[in-house]
């Protein structure tokens, strides 16, 4: 049983390592003198910054981002449905397009209502 | 020692010392990251109970989707200096420490009351958590807990549209 994770075991390892390689390998390859306050600034000749990065963000990001969970969640879904496709026969076909059909009456909402407009 | 148990312990420390974490890092974006983690080894875990799909649905749910989420009510908040979120001992520290001791208890009585002597999963286990089997169910026997998501998700929708663009009109 454990054998069949084995490949997911490496993907996931080597993509892990590959981000920590790079965090300690920039340490070591990377310049280290000079490293004084105005060479670590973002625009090291330009305009000064003037204010903290962690700006508050617009609520139309948050709107974009719970559509996108919602939809996300009814295309999760989809897969069981899929795989099963064939043996679920009319009866499962039927009741997808039952969800689908008040999912898209969702969607068809959230274009009217311009929630997807950048405005 | 098998290797479910193994890895069992390795993932659950692995799940704990993340979570301590989220709660222990004063700095919200590491806590958040730091959850980031701990979701992936709750994945784990479901891997090891054979729950395949549950862990792919873990990790481009939780991980991937309700993370961006969390993200972004960090920078709505917009909380400012970190050392801001000190808290002092109030009567509400009291009560979460008491049900704490609680919960222990009750989970302690239940796993050393009625020892149930498994700790490894059966073999007919092993084709529960498979995406074919959670379709048959799903479509079958909780056809109508299925139909009843859609309508959940669409008041969610509605819902979300409501509350936030009442907020932009207010600002333009």
């Amino acid at each position: 049983m454990i054998d069949s994770y084995i490949p997911l075991i490496i993907m996931v390892s080597v993509g892990f390592l590959f981000g920590l390689s790079n965090i300690v390998l920039a340490q070591f390859l990377g310049p280290r003198k000079n490293k004084t306050k105005v060479k670590l600034e973002p625009y090291e000749c330009g305009i000064e910054p003037t204010t903290s990065a962690r700006e508050r963000f617009s609520i139309k990001f948050y709107m974009t981002a719970m559509l996108f969970i919602l939809f996300d969640i009814e295309i999760v879904f989809m897969y069981p449905w899929a795989i099963q496709f064939k043996e679920l026969g009319m009866v499962g076909f039927i009741a997808m397009n039952l969800f689908m059909i008040l999912l898209f009456a969702g969607f068809i909402y959230v274009i009217k209502k311009g929630a997807l407009q950048w405005r | 020692m098998s290797t479910t148990v193994i890895l069992f312990s390795i993932l659950a420390i692995a799940a704990i010392a993340t979570g301590v974490s989220v709660i222990i890092n004063k700095n919200p974006v590491a806590s958040a990251m730091s959850l980031i983690l701990h979701f992936f080894a709750l994945a784990g875990l479901y891997l090891t109970l054979n729950a395949q799909f549950l862990a792919a649905i873990q990790i481009l749910v939780y991980a991937g989707a309700i993370m961006v989420l969390v993200v972004f009510v960090v920078m709505l908040l917009n909380l400012g200096k970190e050392s801001a979120l000190t808290e002092r001992f109030n009567p509400r520290t009291g009560i979460a420490v008491s049900m704490g001791v609680l919960l222990i208890a009750q989970l302690a009585i239940a796993f050393f009351g009625q020892p149930t002597g498994y700790n490894q999963l059966s073999d007919k286990a092993a084709l529960n958590g498979t995406a074919e089997s959670i379709g048959t169910v799903l479509f079958t026997e909780y056809l109508f807990p299925f139909e009843a998501i859609s309508l959940l998700l669409l008041v969610a929708i509605v819902g979300s549209i409501l509350l936030a663009k009442k907020q932009q009109k207010e600002s333009v």
